[in-house]
């Protein structure tokens, strides 16, 4: 449907400005600064630069230091993203079944949606504690000596943890929404055609939650690979060393720590163009999604 | 967190009764299976906040040698206190009191600029015929693809380049680049029958007047549920107050949190029960802002899928 439309020469212009003004200082300028210094290598002592092509990028593809870091991004995000979408998803299932008690299950749920991914890396941080964490001493019960900042995997572990526990309200609160807008009269015939709860929720509910998985995917990996930043790093406490770390990170610390600008610039622009074949994805999926409804 | 409510069996009374309950039992053992499984997820989702907040009312001593605690310690009011008020930092200039209010300016300022800066555009987008409304669409939605973090670098260098480091401004506005408000807007203008326009048309209103005397009514319970999600989103931000305010009188509470942190790698004995003292300061006013804003809240982030 075409809406119906204002015609003035001046006025959009003008109530666009703001938004514009801001994209083009703080997002392209930095865009284009980081695709221009990827092809550059800045002396930090001196500030010259030099062009140097794509060295940066195949320095930073063919460092053993880059591909570690790669690989555990790949398994953090996809444990993150999978872990968060079935516990949101199996608890959104049980609370739209129980009568009792949802709006105090729900509350209660939620509320670590609010946290701060670095507050929820600290209180990790205290739990997985060798002194004072009682997860240490829970994993000793089975004879896991977890070891936080120590051991490779460990730390790892810690960190999928965290970040899957900040992210399940997350998928909960959507994937309930969109149990309770199933009509009523799908779920009732659906019970009268199958007295197994098991398989219906396979065969009905599951493909009606489709789109909804789809969409918190794509939100859980864009979580797992950026926003869980501040959770790393109160567990890695600023001193990676052996500690796992995710690509963001390592931009992070290869410029601030490390004064290789090229070579962050080039890690910025390799995850530029993943974020944008993720959202081709995106839309891929969103064309074809197909509505039951 | 126990399971008060938890249902049970339908009691047999009589045989009569039990073949009358028969084909209910399945179905209670579905919602005791329910509870159970809500039971524990609140234990693994509240446990660890409960644990954190009743550690922080014990002495750091005590920490130190018992561990994470699970009582009340009877040092809850020294804690904060001493977390809210005494200065503390490399330069002692800055209090708990003073983040908290930084971290409000941060998230009431994200929220409200972001607001004022996308229904703007949105409604340029919506009600306008241009020559450019789908160019400048298409340069809005590109913001959507590069979170703030793959360009951090480079933003810190823009900022500090036009000397907007350790301002609120330059913690701010940096922030409202991303276009998520913007989409939000569109969708929602594009919601609203054309009748509208039309009508307010033949009775003579111009754009403006449009926009504040039917628009912005219209759009009052969206506005608020993205005031609600910006500001929590505000409130909590990391990395960018990290890199933007090395004075201490700008630290918000969640960038307070890795100072803390950085303290805590350095002590004999770290106090632990300010630190959590800290987190729960850091999180407890966006949880309750959703909490006391539930239903508006969900109905805003739903709507971010469609």
């Amino acid at each position: 449907m075409e809406k119906a439309q204002f015609q003035s020469r001046w006025m959009p212009y003008l109530l666009l400005a703001p938004q514009m003004v801001i994209i083009a200082i703080f997002f392209i300028w930095p865009a284009a600064e980081a695709i221009r210094a990827s092809f550059f290598l800045e002396d930090p002592f001196f500030g010259n630069s030099t062009f140097v092509g794509l060295q940066n990028y195949t320095d930073a593809l063919s460092a053993s230091d880059y591909k570690r870091t790669a690989w555990f991004t790949v398994v953090f995000t996809v444990l993150v993203s999978l872990l968060s979408l079935a516990l949101g998803m199996m608890l959104a299932v049980s609370a739209d079944r129980v009568l009792r008690g949802q709006s105090t299950y729900k509350t209660l749920l939620m509320w670590v949606y609010a946290i701060a991914p670095p507050v929820a890396g600290l209180i990790g941080v205290m739990l997985f504690d060798q002194h004072i964490g009682p997860l240490v001493d829970f994993a000793a019960m089975f004879g896991w000596h977890l070891q936080i900042g120590v051991d490779y995997w460990d730390t790892g572990f810690a960190m999928i943890v965290v970040s899957t526990w900040k992210q399940v309200p997350y998928c909960f609160i959507f994937f309930l929404s969109g149990l309770q807008s199933i009509p009523t009269s799908v779920k009732e015939a659906s019970a009268i055609d199958c007295q197994s709860e098991t398989r219906r929720f396979w065969t009905i509910t599951f493909p009606l939650l489709a789109p909804t998985t789809f969409f918190l995917l794509i939100l859980n990996i864009t979580y797992a690979m950026f926003e869980t930043f501040g959770t790393i790093d109160q567990i890695v406490k600023d001193q990676p060393g052996n500690s796992p770390v995710t690509l963001v990170y390592k931009v992070f610390r290869d410029g601030f720590r490390g004064n290789d600008i090229g070579g962050s610039s080039a890690q910025s622009v390799i995850l530029m163009i993943f974020v944008l074949l993720l959202t081709i994805v995106q839309f891929r999926l969103i064309e074809r999604r197909i509505h039951y409804t | 967190m126990a399971i008060a409510d938890t249902d049970r069996l339908p009691p047999a009374t009589s045989d009569k009764a039990k073949t009358k309950t028969k084909p209910q039992k399945p179905r209670s053992n579905i919602r005791l299976y329910d509870h159970i499984v809500l039971a524990i997820g609140v234990f693994i989702m509240m446990g660890p906040l409960v644990v954190a907040f009743l550690t922080s009312t014990h002495d750091y001593v005590t920490i130190h040698r018992e561990g994470m605690q699970i009582t009340w310690g009877g040092n809850f009011l020294e804690t904060y206190k001493n977390v809210l008020y005494q200065k503390g930092g490399f330069t002692g200039e800055v209090t708990g009191l003073l983040m908290t209010q930084n971290s409000l300016i941060l998230g009431i300022g994200f929220a409200v600029g972001k607001i004022v800066v996308s229904m703007l555009a949105a409604y340029a987008i919506v009600y306008f015929r241009f020559p450019f409304a789908t160019l400048s669409f298409w340069i809005i939605f590109t913001t959507l693809l590069l979170p703030l973090e793959v360009r951090i670098l480079p933003s810190y260098e823009v900022v500090q380049q036009l000397g907007m480091l350790n301002s609120y401004s330059g913690l701010i506005i940096p922030l409202i680049a991303s276009a998520t408000g913007t989409f939000f807007f569109r969708q929602f203008f594009k919601s609203i029958p054309n009748e509208m326009i039309e009508a307010a048309r033949i009775d003579g209103a111009g754009p403006v007047q449009f926009f504040w005397d039917i628009l912005v009514p219209l759009s009052k319970t969206m506005i608020a549920a993205i005031f609600i999600i910006m500001f929590v989103v505000g409130w909590n931000q990391y990395l960018w107050p990290t890199l933007m305010t090395t004075e201490e009188g700008y630290f918000t509470l969640v960038r307070g949190i890795r100072n803390i942190m950085q303290q805590m790698i350095g002590a004999d004995i770290p106090e632990y029960n300010e630190a959590l003292a800290m987190a729960v300061l850091a999180m407890l006013p966006p949880a309750l802002v959703i909490m006391i804003f539930q239903r508006m809240f969900i109905k805003g982030l739903v709507e971010q899928e469609k």
